[in-house]
């Protein structure tokens, strides 16, 4: 049989999203033969459709579907209906991210080991190692063409990475470079190689940078195997009498509602709608929604401790010319409890236009001193500070009252940062702007998370049934024939931006399900 | 009001230029004249640079009104090298939305009269006429946490800052795809380092 399929062929494996873990399992099963219809919620839009231009992007791209906000963080203050800044679109976040492709770090699986107890955290072991992971990063990093990995030759320097090289100098850091990016440096596997655009969040126009959205999903459905429907809503999923997932129920365009039956259901959705899709599928068997025997669905939700440091500098800069994210400080990023505070983080390069810089500087000032920021936009550099969070139980995604287009409740999202964040951010503050000072800034802007884009945790993986909702393969403990494929699967965040690793896990999910078919366990 | 509404709702289209103000002559802007205040030459439906560089038209709001609130949003966010011109551009949505939503003119029109009211009380006799911007700001200040200052506030985070104009001011060169990006065009020309 192939594409397309018919809604009552329950041969197919649904998958829901085509991010980078909908996108990658979607590709990688239907390499192997087997059927699968991915549903996404957002259309398709590919290089020749994306924008130069930060709020007509956003408009054509971003998640901008109803979501509410509670907890202490500044977010659900500045930004109440908007706690996660995401795509909506074939591709997923995968056509905004910035391309950077690092490796978890071995103690980062299983912290819980590494860092003890810690008052307030939930954590837990990953029941799985890094030598597990090894060859799928392997395999990832070659699908994505990640720079200094395979022979890949590194992006060169952007006026923003040499500021921050230069200050990392100054300081003594002694691993900063640019970076690890599934942005080609050279033409490769069908894709062009990096123009220096300087709109990597806005989609890559050349196509350099790696989606999902213009390699996996068109190479998944050149096999035959492999459709996508697009603008396909997801409001439930469905089970039979056995308590096994019978079909995936969604709306299109028009608000009309079908049912795709299907073999196996993947859910892809990311941190804040898949677990709210397992919620809102509750059911007389399941009355706490699927996949939650553990309770834990929607629970130590992490959204990575961020912050970013602007400078102002005498002479110019232009950081917005070339890769958003043009380079890297990992020196930070090992576990030194005597900084005061378990886990790491990373220093990343990050230019935003003034658009985005008027929205996300210091939200809610004025006055001169916001403006005088302003106008130093061509003199600044910029950094964002991207490390480890602490999962915590009560932080997390539960149902709201307020109900969406398609009278589904929407996603509530609440946090409130650990201690352990605070101090992390707190140094990461000093020694960004340590880093500028080093190099003659003339005034720094300690500047607050934006709207999550690194949303974790919310299905996580363990060994046991009752700490988390998947196994080592993010196979429901519940539901055999239900599995979570996003980076909601992720049992602690560790520091490093988390697309590779969600890529990873797909593939090697991917192996995993093919197995389990051809064995007829599933 | 919560400060960054407008990024859930995201109308996001840009906001009128300064393109597409009235242009006028200054001898068109002269002969309509009816009032004068700062910089600002106030007609009976329009207001005006006094030099004739740009006008725009007023559908529902007093021309005082917009007046001020063009001094307002310098004030919220004062550029020294922008002319009126951007900020009439940033505020003349709300006159548009004015002139359709009757609570809404109100809510401006309310709000101003109690900005008006904070300088009289303060020993000036209006807002546009208080002559420091320091004496304005404390104005404003003390009105932080009003409808018309949220509203004005929220609405020149993308209304001012969304404009080419602007950007280049600022020394953004806006979009690169069509100009080949910058790997030839200075992505890591800085010198001083």
């Amino acid at each position: 049989m192939s594409a397309p399929f018919d809604k009552n062929d329950d041969s197919v494996v649904v998958i829901i999203g085509t991010g980078a873990g909908g996108g990658t399992l979607a590709n990688e099963l239907a390499q192997k033969g087997i059927s699968v219809v991915a549903l996404e919620a957002g259309g398709r839009h590919l290089p020749q459709d994306y924008l130069n231009d930060e709020w007509p992007s956003f408009s054509q791209l971003a998640w901008t579907d109803m979501r509410t906000t509670s907890g202490s963080w500044r977010v659900a203050t500045d930004f109440p209906n908007l706690p996660a800044w995401i795509v909506k679109a074939v591709g997923g976040s995968t056509v905004h991210w910035a391309g950077a492709s690092l490796r978890f770090q071995e103690h980062e699986m299983r912290v819980k080991t590494e860092y003890g107890d810690i008052e307030g955290a939930n954590l837990l072991d990953w029941p799985i190692t890094l030598a597990d992971l090894e060859p799928y990063y392997d395999k990832a990093e070659d699908k994505l063409g990640v720079t200094r990995t395979h022979g890949i030759e590194g992006l060169p320097g952007n006026n923003n990475f040499k500021v921050m090289k230069a200050g990392a100098d100054k300081l003594g850091y002694k691993d900063c470079h640019t970076g690890r990016m599934a942005i080609n440096s050279k033409p490769r596997n069908g894709r062009a190689s990096c123009q220096q655009l300087g709109f990597c969040f806005q989609g890559c126009k050349m196509g350099a940078k790696w989606s999902s959205a213009y390699t996996e999903i068109p190479y998944g459905e050149a096999t035959g195997n492999l459709e996508v429907r697009e603008h396909a809503h997801v409001l439930q999923i469905e089970h039979d009498d056995n308590g096994m997932i019978s079909g995936v129920m969604y709306a299109d365009q028009e608000g009309n509602r079908h049912v795709q039956k299907c073999r196996i259901a993947c859910v892809a959705g990311n941190s804040i709608e898949s677990p709210r899709l397992l919620l809102n599928s509750a059911s007389t068997m399941f009355p706490d929604g699927l996949a939650n025997s553990s309770g834990q669905v929607g629970k130590n939700y992490m959204r990575h401790m961020t912050g970013s440091v602007y400078a102002a500098f005498e002479n110019p800069v232009h950081m917005y010319r070339g890769t958003t994210m043009a380079g890297i400080i990992t020196d930070e990023s090992k576990n030194d409890p005597s900084r005061g505070f378990v886990g790491g983080y990373e220093m990343e390069t990050l230019s935003i236009g003034p658009a985005f810089m008027a929205a996300f500087l210091n939200p809610g000032a004025w006055g001169r001193e916001f403006s005088s920021a302003m106008e130093s936009y061509s003199r600044m550099a910029g950094m964002w500070l991207v490390g480890e969070d602490m999962p915590q139980e009560k932080n997390g995604i539960t149902l709201s009252e307020e109900k969406d287009q398609f009278d589904m409740p929407v996603a509530n999202v609440h946090f409130d940062d650990h201690p352990n964040d605070i101090a992390m951010r707190n140094h990461a503050y000093q020694q960004g702007m340590a880093v500028y000072d080093a190099v003659g800034a003339t005034q720094t802007y300690p500047t607050p998370p934006y709207p999550s884009t690194h949303n974790l945790g919310t299905n996580r993986m363990s060994e046991k049934p009752e700490d988390g909702v998947v196994n080592k393969f993010g196979q429901s403990h519940d539901i055999a024939n239900l599995f979570v494929s996003d980076g909601s699967q992720f049992t602690t965040g560790a520091s490093e931006n988390p697309t590779l690793t969600i890529v990873t896990l797909a593939i090697r999910q991917a192996d995993y399900i093919a197995e389990q078919m051809n064995s007829k366990a599933l | 009001m919560p400060t960054e509404s407008i990024l859930h709702a995201i109308p996001l289209e840009r906001p009128g230029t300064n393109r597409e103000l009235m242009k006028l002559t200054r001898r068109q802007l002269l002969s309509r004249t009816v009032a004068v205040t700062g910089s600002l030459v106030l007609g009976s439906s329009f207001i005006a640079a006094s030099n004739a560089a740009w006008a725009v038209e007023v559908k529902a709001l007093k021309p005082e009104s917009m007046a001020t609130l063009i001094q307002m949003a310098r004030d919220i966010y004062p550029h020294d090298n922008f002319s009126d011109a951007l900020y009439a551009a940033a505020v003349k949505g709300h006159d548009d939305k004015a002139a359709e939503d009757a609570e809404f003119k109100t809510l401006i029109e309310d709000g101003i009269a109690a900005l008006d009211k904070a300088a009289q009380d303060a020993g000036h006799a209006n807002y546009l006429a208080t002559g420091w911007e320091s004496d304005r700001t404390a104005i404003l200040r003390s009105l932080e946490s009003s409808d018309l200052f949220q509203t004005v506030r929220g609405g020149l985070v993308v209304g001012l800052y969304n404009q080419p104009e602007v950007w280049a001011k600022l020394g953004y060169e806006g979009s690169s795809f069509d100009k080949g990006g910058y790997l030839y065009r200075g992505f890591d020309d800085i010198s001083w380092l």
